[in-house]
């Protein structure tokens, strides 16, 4: 029992990192634009599909794969804010959230469209799982592990150390105050959900990475990443983090009492119980 | 062919009661319910469950499809009507996403992936055409029920008092309206409406299975509802019908179309449905039939 635990805290960790990708996207998405963006796991799909090609149909590594993911996905995103989005705004933030749903599965097609609803995999070696004393961990899982938070550490210095990333906080922090300070709100907007999109896409790779890919794949997390964003405290990027670890822990022990099937309600009930509780969530400083 | 145009109409009807309800709660109260196709599925399962299984009258099942559906509504918008909308819209999505799982895994109680099969039907099959022709009488029937009700409540004290919530939370608290409340009762008797789509969807097609309620359906009635007009009952219900039209349009398109599979045509025909969403949504967000303004009454 107990190594089943320890294993399951372990896979826990592994899944919480690749959840915190897309949930760092979408929350930095929400921080700025002040909408949830549904369309991010439609654009995990499109970022793991595009990588995919990189990789089989290329034959490019797998770290410039998902180089290619987060370029593509940061396009499609920022393509659909400009070219969809941008302009329902106006509507409100929910007639953007409405839209973005659609879009969702304008992209969600698209690829059906192209690739089928067939199982995809990466072409990745085959290698035996190392054990370590009671746990089994695959390679890949802890290459994808490492990449993982080597875009944390990026994300982080890049909001905290680069000017663009100041100029993002900022613009979440008070519009107004920003662009006083000589800062394009508009084109902050563009540049976040670029790069919140392009996080989504590589999120998508590495999920595929650790499983395959179907056109599915990120309507699948959606859930999850909500359920992360939501329990960090919506808008709140180390809340984010924080907020998919549990959700990826929480997910894996869930498997161990019920069926697999039941992983997905767990975002949903963190989700209900968290507004319930505490809307803010654990580093979030305003709901309402 | 007259099976056929029957056939959609039916379905026809069914979508004018989901985008009744999805009018009801989106807009007027302003609330997002993105989980509309959950509702209709609570609707579907209460009454095929009952029916099928326990023989109860058919009347009895809609009646409890009805109330399960207010019910699942109250439980779902009860925790986030004190937040931001957009909590609401994150947590409708989830709720539709819930009941699929539920129903696609609690095979003791739903019949699992299987669905049920076999839900008794309103009007004898073997009436031929008048099968198809009664059902239609029927759901044109609850169209109408739920149209004048409609009507009857936005005239009331209650659906002005509804708009006030919509249009600014702040003036309506003041004037002394409780706004949990007011949205809790109009997301409920939305979904109530969404709950009565579903049990008389379930006993037209005399089966019942999680795949017959994709969250695409969500995204068909907000089209309609937007198309038509989001905040009069009457666009609602034409939004339904020219929703058909246009999915059985754009089904003719995909399928003459030349070298397009299947699974192409159907991914193309939803490609065209979420653009026309974002069209619809962008040009004309009042729809054919935008809201009149009511003057308030003399007193």
């Amino acid at each position: 029992m107990f190594d089943a635990v320890l294993q399951a805290l372990v896979n826990g960790l592994i899944a919480g990192a690749l959840l915190a990708i897309p949930a760092l996207g979408f929350s930095a998405i929400f921080a700025v634009l002040r909408f949830p963006n549904f369309a991010i796991g439609a654009l995990a799909t499109a970022g793991a599909y595009v990588a995919w090609i990189a990789n089989v149909t290329f034959g490019l590594p797998i770290v410039a794969a998902i180089v290619v993911a987060f370029v593509s996905a940061a396009i499609f995103g920022a393509a659909l804010e400009y070219g969809a989005l941008e302009r329902l705004g106006r509507g409100g933030a929910l007639m953007k959230a409405i839209g973005s749903l659609a879009m969702a599965m304008v992209i969600e097609n698209v690829v059906r469209f192209f690739f089928g609803n067939d199982l995809r995999a990466f072409d990745l070696p085959l290698a035996r799982d190392l054990v370590f004393g009671p746990i089994r961990i695959g390679p890949q899982q802890i290459t994808n592990f490492i990449f993982a938070l080597a875009i944390m550490v990026a994300v982080w210095a890049f909001l905290s150390f680069s000017s663009l990333g100041r100029s993002m906080r900022a613009v979440a922090d008070n519009a107004d105050l920003a662009r006083l300070k000589g800062i394009n709100p508009r084109l902050i907007a563009l540049v976040t959900v670029a790069v919140g999109s392009g996080l989504c896409g590589v999120g998508g790779t590495l999920i595929g990475l650790d499983t395959s890919i179907d056109p599915l794949l990120g309507g699948r997390v959606l859930l999850s990443v909500f359920a992360a964003a939501v329990l960090g405290g919506l808008g709140s990027i180390p809340g984010a983090v924080a907020g998919a670890f549990v959700i990826g822990i929480v997910e894996e022990f869930t498997v161990l009492a019920l069926a697999p099937a039941y992983r997905l309600a767990v975002g949903f009930i963190v989700i209900l119980v968290v507004l319930v509780i505490r809307p803010s969530g654990l580093l979030g400083s305003k709901a309402g | 062919m007259l099976t056929y145009i029957l056939f959609m109409l039916v379905v026809g009807s069914i979508y004018a009661l989901l985008a009744q309800s999805l009018m009801l709660s989106w807009g007027l109260a302003g609330l997002v319910n993105l989980g509309l196709a959950g509702f209709f599925a609570v609707g579907a399962y209460a009454s095929a469950m009952l029916t099928t299984w326990e023989q109860v009258p058919i009347l009895i099942g809609v009646f409890a499809a009805v109330l399960a559906g207010g019910f699942a509504g109250l439980l779902v918008c009860f925790s986030t009507l004190r937040l931001r909308d957009d909590y609401l819209a994150i947590v409708t999505l989830g709720f539709a996403e819930i009941v699929r799982i539920v129903a696609s895994n609690e095979v003791w109680l739903t019949g699992g992936t299987d669905g049920i099969s076999g839900v008794p039907v309103m009007i004898a099959r073997d009436t031929g055409i008048w099968f198809h022709l009664g059902t239609l009488l029927i759901t044109v029937a609850a169209v109408i029920l739920v149209y004048v009700l409609q009507r009857r409540l936005l005239a009331s004290p209650w659906g002005r008092a509804l708009r006030a919530v919509r249009e600014d939370q702040t003036v309506a608290s003041v004037a002394g309206k409780s706004i949990v409340r007011f949205k809790a009762q109009a997301f409920s008797l939305a979904a109530a409406i969404a709950g009565l789509a579903g049990a008389l969807y379930g006993h037209y097609t005399s089966y019942v299975a999680p795949d017959q309620f994709q969250p695409l359906i969500t995204i068909y009635i907000f089209l309609a509802v937007t198309a038509g007009g989001n905040a009069r009952p009457a666009g609602a219900v034409l939004g339904a019908y020219l929703l058909i039209a246009f999915l059985e349009a754009t089904r003719f398109l995909a399928e003459i179309a030349p070298g397009v599979t299947a699974l192409q045509a159907a991914a193309l025909r939803e490609i065209a449905v979420g653009i026309g969403l974002v069209i619809v949504l962008t040009l004309r967000p009042d729809g054919f039939l935008p809201e009149r303004s009511q003057k308030a009454p003399a007193s």
